[in-house]
């Protein structure tokens, strides 16, 4: 039904229901000129609204009956009992109506010109009500009663409701009824907490009933289990709010995006009254409105294009929604261009995201859905809407991130449609049910990747758990991935010894875009979970998000697996947000980031260390595997020849095998699939530190400088130096018009690590330390292809500094790329307004690389190198 | 903390007057003791109790009260008492602190008293500080005496204990 009109028929009841009191008050006392014009404002206003609505029966009665209520105000008419009754006859007239169309949506069919002319004759006061007037021959007010019958007595009772159609069935009178009473959020989540307890007892009545047979209690237990879940239902709908809040605004946007882009847009929207959890609505607001902006951006063509290609010159965005199961579908379609799917196979080829060979093997829709890839984008030219990137990536990350997916259908031509689909809640999770130290623990299904039985599988599925001297890293296919003992982590008690862990489940969880393994003692089944948040007194521990009730009574306490990562130091404080259904804020440690880094022993009794993260393999190399190839010495590894760096300068000759960590650079759309190994004497230990790297500037070749890592000082090696010394094409120094790239930087340690690999990939690499430092080199007319900066720097921020670049001087146009911890909505949306080509999360080297060729390739710069 | 209980807070105002005060009455370490009977949800017997790790060890952990997750605060040690023998069974009282509710376990929970307010003395400042800190006060009873416990400052627990 038309909202318009559900609201008329809500207001109108009230006030049929106010007029029935207020008519019976006037009777009472005539002279009450109050009562007596508030009835007349609510016929009034009946008529006025219906005339607008398009109800003319409706309007004809309630002009009618405000007649005869004028001349009473007016004080021509008295009040009588007669009187009073030919209104209150219109008013049941009214009713009959106003159900009516609560029932159908329409007006009920139905003959009211007795009444009306019975109610007309009252007010030219010529018709004592009762007294059964002779036929007027002439109505003058009225044209639909000219025609009119004889009114008769029985006109002014309440025969037309016979007229009307048989009474509605209560829910349409409840539905015009439907009023509204504020509850506070308290009232609503004590009713839950309320319905959860009474749905546990049911659970264990069932439990003891099933026991016993024939037991007299069967019957009514069924039936109390049947009203049970209908009051849960009922409950669970009072959280319930209509996706049309979340649309609300999306009319004016569309608007002025229209206006902005030139085009002509109209927005359509279906099924704005489904309902979703409140929680829900608030997390899907943003991806909607930058699906909806890229339609009218991107979707849609201009008028003269639409012309061209024979459509209307008007495009059309729809958005609809409904339920289906557990979930609300949404869609959000355009009848524009469609995707080109030829660029986007283009695209990925160009960005080496896979091979020819593999795109060939594709189908369409598997190529459509690199569109979700991190940093794709096809739109040849920058809006100011959309931004460049479509950001897709994004808004396929939030939606997954509270247990939706999300869909596309395109046709060539004729539009893309997406296809939303999320859970109607959050307030009830899956969770898979895990054991550590003897006690259940929760893990939110969300981020749950797999579950994998550590030293299972062969050559294939590889699947093991290493230890590198006491720290467990697990081996999975070809990743290598920081592993947490769940025993250790939440010190229930040390995990068994060594022979032990082979036994161990591992649930191997995302955070981000980061994979770690939690090592646990048992994996039960899933179940759904009421998050509830946990006591206060407890919140300091950031491994918890929530605890709940399971079906059995028992409380157990849900994982937190950002939490878990940022308590190990797995991934820096910055990436691991807090998981949907983290009912506790967590707090934003901007603190100091840490990094896992491998220890070893090489050339020399002092610890060196690298960066875990860039460490592709680590591999133990027989001596008899070890060849020579114009005097260096390789390895046949993976169907290829790796050459082989000592650290210590030479290969102990003696030794039986090598303890090797593997560099891969494994860019197969590139062609290039290299590696190295670095030759080390030990590997000791890996140590999660924040980093306070002292650099020695260069006095030892190889060595980026000292460390302090596991309380001793420890080299920390220049892997690009070690790359460099492998093959001289991980280095494209000999080519000449290398892109030139500046890195704006304030750590010193990220600069260090930056630089290498960047330099590796074959960019001319300047590094300096703030942006004031950068801004000279411009002053001073150094020129650049492009510039990666960081955000976050004492002095002058990356959002001000690219301010700066973006007003004027020759670095104006460049692509400045932002390098950050926070790659959140309203961040990127905030470094793109100041004027960053692309975001990019810090460290990660393949997606800067990737955003790099990218940019270069848009600034028409110099070619990016290819390999 | 200081035991200087000259400026401690002033007596709950059911321990000042003349007025009559009940308390439920609760044994920890053999020690008789009392919350006011208004500030007690409920009584309850041996529960299962979730062990929660890296909690405070005040913390025994959590349990389901009919629905709702209520944290269960060791009242042993609490008070910087032996723990209890393994075995024994607990009882616990339900207070309710900040919307949220805790269960103090204790030893045995056994009745509701009246007591004058002339039985009232104000705690002796030679009380062990963890006692010091949580005690209202103490009345003298024919039996022995029975030291009123603040509740409020038993759950104002801080995650460093």
């Amino acid at each position: 039904m038309d909202d318009l009109l559900a609201d008329f028929l809500t207001e109108t009841n009230e006030s049929l229901a106010e007029l029935d009191l207020a008519l019976v008050k006037l009777e009472r006392a005539p002279d009450d000129a109050q009562t007596l014009s508030l009835i007349f404002r609510h016929v009034h206003t009946i008529k006025g609204t219906c005339g607008f609505l398009g109800l003319p029966r409706l309007e004809h009665i309630a002009h009618a009956a405000e007649n005869v209520l004028g001349r009473m105000r007016d004080g021509k008419l008295a009040a009588t009992p007669d009187v009073i009754s030919s209104v209150l006859a219109a008013v049941d007239v009214i009713k009959a109506i106003v159900a009516g169309l609560a029932a159908s949506g329409n007006e009920p069919a139905g003959d009211d010109t007795r009444l009306a002319a019975s109610l007309n004759a009252i007010a030219e006061g010529r018709t004592p009500a009762m007294a059964a007037p002779p036929p007027p021959p002439i109505i003058p007010t009225t044209t639909a009663t000219a025609t009119a019958p004889p009114p008769a007595v029985e006109a002014v009772k309440p025969e037309p409701l016979a007229e009307a159609p048989p009474p509605a069935d209560p829910a349409g009178d409840s539905h015009a009824g439907a009023q509204t009473i504020r509850v506070t959020v308290d009232v609503l989540e004590d009713l839950m907490t309320l319905v959860s307890e009474l749905v546990l007892t049911r659970n264990q009545l069932l439990q003891l009933a099933r026991r016993q047979e024939n037991s007299g209690f069967a019957v009514p237990l069924q039936r109390l289990s049947q009203i049970t879940s209908d009051l849960q239902e009922g409950v669970m709908k009072t959280r319930m709010q209509p996706i049309g809040n979340a649309w609300n605004k999306l009319p004016r946007l569309v608007r002025d995006l229209a206006r902005d882009l030139g085009k002509r847009i109209e927005l359509v929207m279906h099924g704005a009254e489904t309902e979703l959890d409140r929680q829900v609505l608030e997390l899907i607001k943003d991806p909607l409105t930058h699906m909806v902006r890229n339609s009218g951006d991107h979707g849609l063509e201009t008028p003269a294009e639409r012309r061209a290609a024979g459509k209307s010159e008007g495009g059309r965005i729809t958005l609809s929604a409904c339920h289906e199961g557990g979930h609300v579908i949404i869609e959000i379609g355009d009848d524009g261009r469609g995707l080109p799917v030829d660029k986007i196979r283009a695209k990925a080829l160009a960005r080496g995201l896979a091979s020819e060979t593999e795109l060939a093997a594709m189908s369409e829709a598997q190529i459509l859905r690199f569109i979700f890839r991190p940093g794709f984008s096809t739109a040849a030219a920058i809006t100011a809407v959309s931004g460049r990137g479509v950001g897709l990536d994004v808004v396929k990350t939030n939606i997954e991130r509270i247990g939706g997916a999300i869909e596309l259908r395109n046709a060539a031509g004729l539009g893309t449609t997406f296809t939303i689909k999320i859970p109607l809640t959050l307030a009830i999770a899956s969770a898979l049910i895990v054991e550590a130290g003897g006690e259940r623990f929760a893990i939110p299904q969300l981020s749950v990747v797999e579950l994998v039985r550590a030293g299972m599988g062969g050559e294939d599925g590889e699947c093991r758990v290493e230890r590198i001297n006491n720290t467990e890293v697990l081996r999975l296919r070809e990743r290598l991935l920081p592993l947490v003992n769940l025993r250790g982590l939440l010190a229930l008690g040390e995990a068994a010894a060594d022979a032990d862990t082979a036994a161990h489940c591992i649930v191997v969880a995302q955070v981000g875009s980061t994979m770690l393994g939690i090592a646990v003692d048992a994996v039960f089944d899933t179940e759904e979970i009421v998050v509830k948040p946990v006591a206060p007194i407890l919140r300091h521990v950031t491994m918890f998000s929530g605890n709940t009730i399971l079906g059995d009574g028992s409380v157990i306490m849900i994982l937190d697996p950002a939490g878990i990562a940022r308590a190990t130091g797995v991934v820096g404080s910055n990436e691991a947000r807090a998981t949907p259904g983290a009912v506790k804020d967590s707090p934003e440690a901007h603190g100091p980031q840490r990094t896992a880094m491998l220890i070893f022993r090489a050339g020399g009794p002092e610890p060196k260390a690298v960066p875990l993260g860039l460490v592709a393999r680590l591999e133990h190399i027989e001596k008899a595997r070890i060849e020579l190839s114009s005097g260096q010495p390789v390895t046949q590894y993976r169907g290829r020849l790796m050459p082989l760096v000592p650290l210590s300068g030479t290969l102990d000759r003696n030794a039986e095998s090598h303890p090797v960590l593997v560099f891969a650079d494994e860019d197969r759309g590139q062609g290039r699939d290299r590696c190295m190994g670095l030759v080390v004497d030990e590997i000791l230990d890996v140590a999660d530190e924040h980093l306070a790297i002292e650099l020695s500037g260069g006095q030892q070749p190889g060595l980026l400088g000292t460390a302090v890592i596991a309380g001793k000082a420890t080299g920390v090696i220049d892997t690009g130096y070690w790359l460099q010394h492998a093959a001289q094409d991980w280095f494209h120094g000999a080519r000449g018009g290398r892109p030139r790239v500046l890195v704006v930087e304030d750590a010193e340690f990220f600069r260090s690590l930056l630089v290498p690999s960047l330099s590796a990939a074959g960019y001319a690499v300047t590094a300096v330390a703030s942006a004031t430092q950068a801004l000279a080199l411009r002053d001073a007319g150094t020129a650049f292809d492009a510039i990666v900066s960081d955000i976050e720097m004492p002095e002058l921020d990356g959002l001000e500094f690219v301010r700066r670049v973006r007003a004027g001087g020759g670095w104006a146009e460049l692509p400045v790329i932002a390098l950050t911890g926070h790659a959140g909505l309203a961040d990127v949306a905030a470094g793109r307004n100041a004027g960053f080509t692309d975001y990019v999360q810090k460290f990660e080297r393949d997606a800067l690389l990737a955003s790099l060729r990218q940019c270069l390739a848009q600034s028409g710069a110099l070619a990016a190198p290819v390999g | 903390m200081t035991t200087d209980l000259t400026i401690r807070a002033p007596l709950p105002p059911e321990l000042r007057g003349e007025a009559e005060t009940m308390l439920v009455t609760l044994t920890v370490a053999g020690q008789l003791c009392g919350v006011p009977v208004l500030s007690v949800r409920d009584v309850l017997g041996e529960q299962v109790i979730t062990r929660i790790p890296l909690a405070p060890p005040e913390v025994a952990g959590s349990l389901n009260l009919r629905g709702r997750i209520v944290t269960a605060i060791d009242l042993r040690r609490r008070l910087r008492l032996p723990p209890a023998p393994p075995g024994t069974p607990r009882m616990s009282v339900v207070a309710e602190q900040g919307g949220e509710l805790y269960a103090l376990l204790v030893d045995q929970v056994s009745e509701v008293m009246t007591l004058r307010a002339a039985q009232f003395e104000r705690a002796p400042p030679t009380l062990p500080q963890a006692w010091a800190a949580f005690a209202g006060g103490v009345y003298r009873l024919k039996t022995g005496l029975l030291v009123v416990l603040d509740v409020a400052r038993l759950l104002a627990l801080t995650p460093e204990g």
